[in-house]
């Protein structure tokens, strides 16, 4: 980087309340004793004692909450998928968070979760939901025991459960615990696992869990962040929501900034109008490159999503303008990566990450992230061909017809074509290091005892071109 | 091993916040896991007979999941992120170290049956790289010496209050009191009664 002031951008644009995290700096922010102090359960009792539930899911529809969890459909909007007059719907909360780079779900369930209850009792109310389910990440056993924890306080507080707060509004919220699957982060898969099976996601149609979900009725499957949202619109409106952020992304957004930056951390700011370098550079954010380093590429949105360049910093943490330069914001994860970085490598890295949790059902993608997988480690073990680096391109384009942005899809969930983004960005932007690994000169053989040529031991190393 | 009576009473209680049964399979092998350390066929089958599916369709989901184990683990599964944050931060060099420190390869566990070594996909502390579990509990921005520090406590039973054996995952269970709303069974077809007030809504506003 030139000399960039970090700040200059940042400095000037006013103060944000904190929505989300504004417990995050106590240390008994999930109790609830602190929590009731600092005005929780106060939206549930709003809500319940003094509107009805479609002047509740008002609120969150002109709040054009997006949602969090990746691909940014609007909350109300898809609460109002839910068919009238079909019973009972059920409420899914979707924490399993396991898109690498992601890192704020956790913090929410860790640090704040009876926010995130509420949230949940808020939804449940607004489009009578019967019961809902906290589905939280297996591994995450900390988070497992806060909301189990919160929620024994809540119930015992009347707080949920058989005519919450002395009125007619009655639900169960379950916890209930993933076991380590990345495609379980899938609406329809998530469906699948708590149902009890395989955690495959559903052939579509029906599109929309919301007409056809857990156990084939209406099921809104919502992410931590989003809910963790609707305490604060409750109580303050959904036009105050709507005042912050940009035109088509309201609100504040949690952003994780991991890699080669000098405070990497998780900030909740103003959604659409923060810049990338002001989250990347950014004193009060991560706060520059290690070693006074430049910037070599990023990822704007979680493994999935194609990596951004130098070019791309001055765009603004808003997903129109970031969609239209090709890429997403997608599960609000930054990863950021300075110029010693290996690209052949990280792009190896994401793509084995594709392999390894690709749950099999679609060819393209089990057979394509892996071959994918195993061409990029042989590059990296010096095993490289010249023509590897045309193949990886046509694995990918099999798997995602034309490599566009959006991707086309072959598969019956966007996984797949997920694999496809690091090696099209990496491979555009730094073909001469991938051709690097393919010099032709490498070694191609792997030394085998004499044992296995009984008469005419090999001359050359078969497969080398000349 | 099948659930001793005292987890067959927590299963039970398990299943019954479920409209459908199934629905506890995985809550319930947990359980088993926590229970044995790992996941015995004994224990797939009394899953089965509880949940009413077969014991095939219990291995079916169980083998889904990479937290069952169905094979005996370590005291202590230390599990590794190497994904792209990690990796940029040194994840793979604490992978190595561990392996050399261990004396075994990610994915083995030690002769002594004390540890099992995992090389493993995002956990969700890309900020805090590079981290790790054991027994999923989480270590921050783990340094060669500190691992080494955390290998020897752990061996000599330091950390226990930290680190519960493989198995256990939350320390506290949700415990559904009387004053539950109950479940929600799919083939009843009820509204639920507080939606009634968007009616009652509707008309004070029409009378305004």
């Amino acid at each position: 980087m030139t000399d960039v002031d970090p700040t200059a951008a940042g400095d000037g644009r006013r103060e944000v309340p904190r929505i989300v995290t504004s417990r995050w700096d106590l240390t008994d922010g999930y109790t609830l004793d602190r929590y009731r102090e600092t005005g929780g359960y106060e939206a549930l009792a709003k809500a319940v004692n003094e509107m009805t539930p479609a002047q509740v899911a008002e609120q969150v529809k002109g709040a054009s909450l997006l949602g969090r969890g990746g691909a940014g459909f609007p909350a109300g909007v898809k609460w109002g998928f839910c068919p009238p007059g079909v019973f009972p719907r059920y409420i899914v909360v979707n924490g399993d968070e396991s898109e690498p780079g992601t890192y704020k779900d956790r913090i929410l369930m860790e640090r704040d979760p009876h926010q995130l209850i509420e949230g949940v009792l808020i939804a449940c109310y607004a489009i009578g939901a019967s019961q809902a389910f906290l589905y939280v990440r297996g591994e995450m056993a900390l988070a497992q025991e806060r909301l189990a924890e919160a929620l024994n306080d809540a119930y015992a507080a009347g707080l949920v459960g058989h005519r919450i707060l002395g009125t007619d509004f009655s639900v169960d919220v379950v916890l209930h615990w993933g076991a380590g699957a990345y495609i379980v982060g899938e609406e329809t898969a998530l469906i699948e696992s708590l149902e009890g099976n395989r955690g495959m996601p559903r052939l579509k149609p029906p599109y929309f869990p919301a007409a056809k979900g857990l156990y084939m009725q209406p099921t809104v499957v919502n992410n931590v962040e989003t809910l963790a949202n609707l305490p604060w619109i409750v109580a303050n409106g959904g036009a105050a929501f709507a005042d912050l952020g940009a035109e088509n992304s309201k609100g504040t957004r949690l952003f994780a900034v991991s890699g080669h930056v000098r405070n990497p951390g998780v900030f909740e700011v103003e959604f659409g109008v923060t810049t990338f370098r002001d989250i990347i550079y950014g004193e009060r954010y991560a706060d520059g490159i290690r070693d006074g380093n430049r910037i070599k590429a990023y990822i704007p949105g979680g493994a999935s999503a194609p990596w951004f360049f130098e070019e791309h910093l001055d765009l603004p943490l808003e997903a129109g303008a970031v969609g239209a330069a090709g890429s997403m914001l997608g599960s609000g994860a930054i990863v950021v990566m300075d110029e010693t970085t290996d690209a052949v490598k990280a792009a190896w890295r994401v793509v084995r990450f594709f392999a390894r949790e690709s749950c099999g059902k679609c060819t393209p993608c089990r057979e394509g992230t892996s071959w994918l997988e195993k061409i990029l480690r042989r590059m990296l073990d010096g095993h490289g061909r010249p023509a590897d680096v045309d193949k990886l391109l046509d694995i990918c384009d099999n798997i995602s017809p034309s490599i566009t942005w959006p991707p086309k899809q072959t598969t019956i969930c966007p996984l797949g074509p997920s694999a496809v983004s690091p090696i099209a960005s990496a491979v555009l932007r730094f073909r001469d290091e991938f051709a690097a690994y393919c010099g032709g000169d490498a070694e191609v053989t792997v030394p085998v005892g004499g044992k296995a040529y009984l008469s005419t031991p090999p001359t050359a190393s078969v497969g080398s071109t000349a | 091993m099948r659930f001793t009576a005292e987890n067959t009473a927590v299963a039970e209680d398990v299943i019954a916040r479920y409209p459908v049964r199934k629905s506890a399979l995985i809550p319930l092998l947990h359980l088993a896991q926590e229970q044995n350390g790992y996941l015995t066929d004994e224990a797939m089958e009394h899953i089965a007979e509880l949940v009413g599916v077969t014991a095939a369709e219990v291995l079916g989901t169980a083998s889904f999941y990479e937290m069952f184990k169905r094979e005996p683990v370590g005291d202590y599964v230390v599990n590794v992120c190497t994904n792209i944050s990690c990796m940029l931060l040194g994840g793979e060099e604490l992978l190595h170290h561990l392996e050399h420190r261990l004396g075994i390869k990610a994915g083995d566990t030690t002769p002594d049956g004390k540890f099992t070594l995992e090389d493993v996909e995002c956990i969700a502390a890309c900020t805090e790289a590079p981290c790790l579990q054991v027994n999923y509990r989480y270590f921050h921005r783990v340094s060669h010496d500190e691992v080494d520090v955390l290998i020897d406590d752990l061996r000599a039973g330091k950390r226990a209050h930290e680190v519960p054996r493989h198995g256990t995952l939350s320390r506290v269970r949700q415990q559904l009191p009387d004053t539950r709303a109950g479940v929600a069974p799919p083939d009843r077809n009820v509204e639920p009664v507080w939606l009634a007030r968007n009616d009652e809504g509707s008309t004070e506003e029409a009378k305004a």
